[in-house]
């Protein structure tokens, strides 16, 4: 959740921005020093950074191609030779498919809701006068300070006086309104962004309200929706603790759960849990490379403007 | 709800946009109740577009606080409503529970920790990657990618690599710095240390990705200005550019100290449920699932539940009050104007 609220300081930067952006002509030239490569100790730091960053993930990906003699007689190795057993193993098992169908289950559902109740809120907070408006985005920005921890005895409670307990959806409604306060952080200040004359010029041409909220709203806004939309996504997809209390029968499992039931009943089978371990980050991984650009740049670039 | 959003809804119509108003009034023969259906149709849509959400978001979030509230003054195992009336029964016994306490010094010691650890080397990351060096973007993407790592993954990575003969001890035994090997997570003067370690593996890209966005809104012509005045590139730093990075620093701290309070997925997986109090790495959250949902006695796990939310609440808005008075003017409380 905490990636998201970066859209706190990024608004708050926007303006100050654009104050001294006229500025920008008189910048002074000194080129004399080359600025391609610049310092060589930078480029040692960076590295030492990403190899600590990318080392123990590495190390879950390759210690699903070594076998148990290769992880005990040296721990730190490299697979040699390379195993694909594992990887095979896993892939094949009805298990992992069975946990891995439940997590794109929850997780698309999640993210359906929380961006649907989301942008239709953060509409109305944008770009409509009510008295009420200024306490509910109070409210919803109060949230950000009380994640799903807190709440989770409790709430408990609720999901099971609901009568769902162990089931999926007793994991996508309150991820649902869990993910809410970042969305609307999020999203409102894009909808805001619209010009009033687009809206103007569409109600001149016979647009209602909601017809401009479904036409031009929406794809104005899209990059704020897809990344609010992404954050969603990854947030449900390592969600931990409420499966953890929700979800009671292995069918029902989630991946995270999935990997704790896993790596708990084949302790000793230290390279099957790492194979186990490494497939089920891929999805959040994968998704990331493919949106990186999105989320940091989202991110860094937020404030860029 | 929709009523009194709706009768505050009424001055738009007309003062928000005057044009689309007058058109219609051109337009129609009868305008008043036209208008007047206008106005009754504007607080539909308010309530359409954000009653979802807000039923959403006070049943599944507010609600259970609340609840938790009523809940903690119960001795209550979660079937049928709750009789065994106990009063403040059940904070006495957290707040004398030396568990609780030490779980209590725990989230301290991590919320300090964190500040203090994170805090300077995010910092002095970000400025060192806020040059301009081939590979930025990379580097970028390959720093937050623990930050995208589940919980539970990192913690069982983590737990296979920590343990006696696991990979990290054998790494420093190959590069020579054997004597440094150690149970890592067993011995409890260590095991918070070791906490640490993950926690500011695991998000410290995140803290820097922050850093970096904050960096780069500090427009560039003034180091360029103090440069030319002959400032060294530390005197920048130190007088322009930290400065300036405040806001961006008082809100990463904010996140940092909230979710050193909330800790608890790290702990869980890597310790286990009942090793922690031992290893000396348990948090308030560990102590409610333990002896909350664990035990089966929810009436205490929610007066846990609400000691955590009240000294969560306590901080927030200390530090609301005194750190970030500055900073959140206009961007929370008055976020929308």
């Amino acid at each position: 959740m905490s990636a998201a609220t970066s859209g706190v300081p990024s608004l708050r930067a926007r303006p100050a921005r654009h104050g001294v952006q006229p500025k920008h002509g008189v910048k002074p030239k000194h080129g004399d020093k080359p600025q391609k490569w610049g310092n060589p100790g930078v480029y040692f730091i960076a590295l030492l950074f990403i190899s600590v960053s990318v080392g123990p993930v590495l190390y879950i990906i390759l210690g699903g191609f070594r076998t148990n003699s290769q992880i005990t007689v040296s721990p730190a190795g490299l697979p040699n030779p390379w195993v694909f057993s594992n990887y095979i193993g896993v892939l094949k098992s009805v298990t992992f498919w069975g946990e891995f169908a439940n997590s794109v289950i929850v997780g698309v559902a999640t993210t359906a809701g929380v961006v649907v109740l989301g942008v239709m809120v953060s509409f109305a907070l944008a770009r409509y006068e009510f008295r009420l408006k200024g306490a509910t985005y109070s409210l919803f920005a109060a949230g950000l300070m009380f994640p799903l921890v807190v709440a989770i005895t409790p709430l408990f409670i609720i999901v099971k006086d609901l009568g769902l307990i162990d089931s999926l959806t007793g994991i996508i409604i309150p991820q649902i309104a869990f993910g809410l306060p970042t969305t609307v952080i999020i999203l409102t200040p894009f909808l805001r962004a619209i010009p009033k004359d687009i809206e103007e010029a569409a109600a001149i041409d016979g647009t209602s309200r909601l017809g401009f909220f479904f036409r031009m709203a929406i794809p104005l806004a899209l990059p704020g929706v897809i990344t609010v939309a992404i954050l969603a996504f990854i947030a449900s997809w390592n969600n931990y603790i409420l499966p953890l209390y929700v979800l009671n029968s292995q069918a029902n499992y989630t991946l995270p759960l999935g990997v704790q039931q896993f790596s708990s009943e084949y302790s000793q089978d230290t390279a099957r849990v790492l194979a186990f371990t490494s497939l089920s980050m891929m999805p959040a991984l994968i998704f990331f490379g493919f949106f990186q650009r999105r989320i940091v740049g989202g991110l860094t670039g937020a404030v860029k403007g | 709800m929709s009523h009194t959003l709706g009768t505050a809804a009424l001055g738009r119509g007309r003062r928000g946009a005057p044009q689309i108003g007058d058109a219609v009034d051109a337009a129609s023969p009868t305008p008043r109740p036209r208008k007047r259906r206008g106005r009754g149709r504007l607080r539909l849509e308010i309530a359409l577009l954000t009653a979802p959400a807000i039923i959403v978001f006070v049943g599944l979030v507010i609600f259970p606080v609340a609840l938790a509230a009523y809940y903690g003054f119960y001795q209550w195992q979660g079937y049928g409503p709750p009789t065994d009336w106990v009063g403040l029964g059940n904070y006495k016994i957290i707040f004398t529970d030396p568990a609780f306490q030490q779980a209590l010094e725990h989230n301290g010691l991590i919320v300090v920790l964190s500040l203090v650890i994170q805090g300077p080397l995010a910092i002095g990351l970000a400025l060192l990657l806020n040059q301009k060096i081939r590979g930025r973007a990379l580097i970028r993407v390959l720093i937050f990618v623990p930050y995208v790592i589940s919980e539970v993954i990192v913690g069982t990575g983590f737990s296979l690599m920590l343990q006696v003969t696991g990979a990290v001890n054998d790494a420093l035994h190959n590069i020579g710095l054997g004597f440094l090997a150690t149970d890592w997570l067993a011995n409890p003067s260590i095991a918070l240390w070791t906490l640490m370690g993950i926690i500011t593996w695991k998000y410290i890209g995140f803290a820097v990705i922050l850093m970096l966005a904050g960096l780069q809104s500090i427009p560039d012509e003034l180091s360029e200005a103090a440069r030319i005045d002959g400032a060294s590139y530390w005197q920048v730093q130190r007088h322009i550019t930290l400065p300036l990075l405040g806001p961006t620093i008082r809100i990463w701290a904010f996140l940092s100290i909230i979710g050193s309070l909330q800790l608890f997925d790290l702990v869980y997986i890597i310790w286990g449920q009942y090793i922690s109090g031992v290893a000396g790495t348990s948090t308030m959250a560990t102590y409610m699932a333990l002896n909350g949902r664990l035990a089966g006695n929810y009436g205490y796990g929610s007066a846990v539940a609400v000691v955590m939310f009240l000294i969560s609440l306590i901080v927030a808005l200390c530090y609301q009050r005194f750190v970030l008075h500055r900073d959140l003017r206009g961007a929370v409380t008055q976020g929308v104007s």
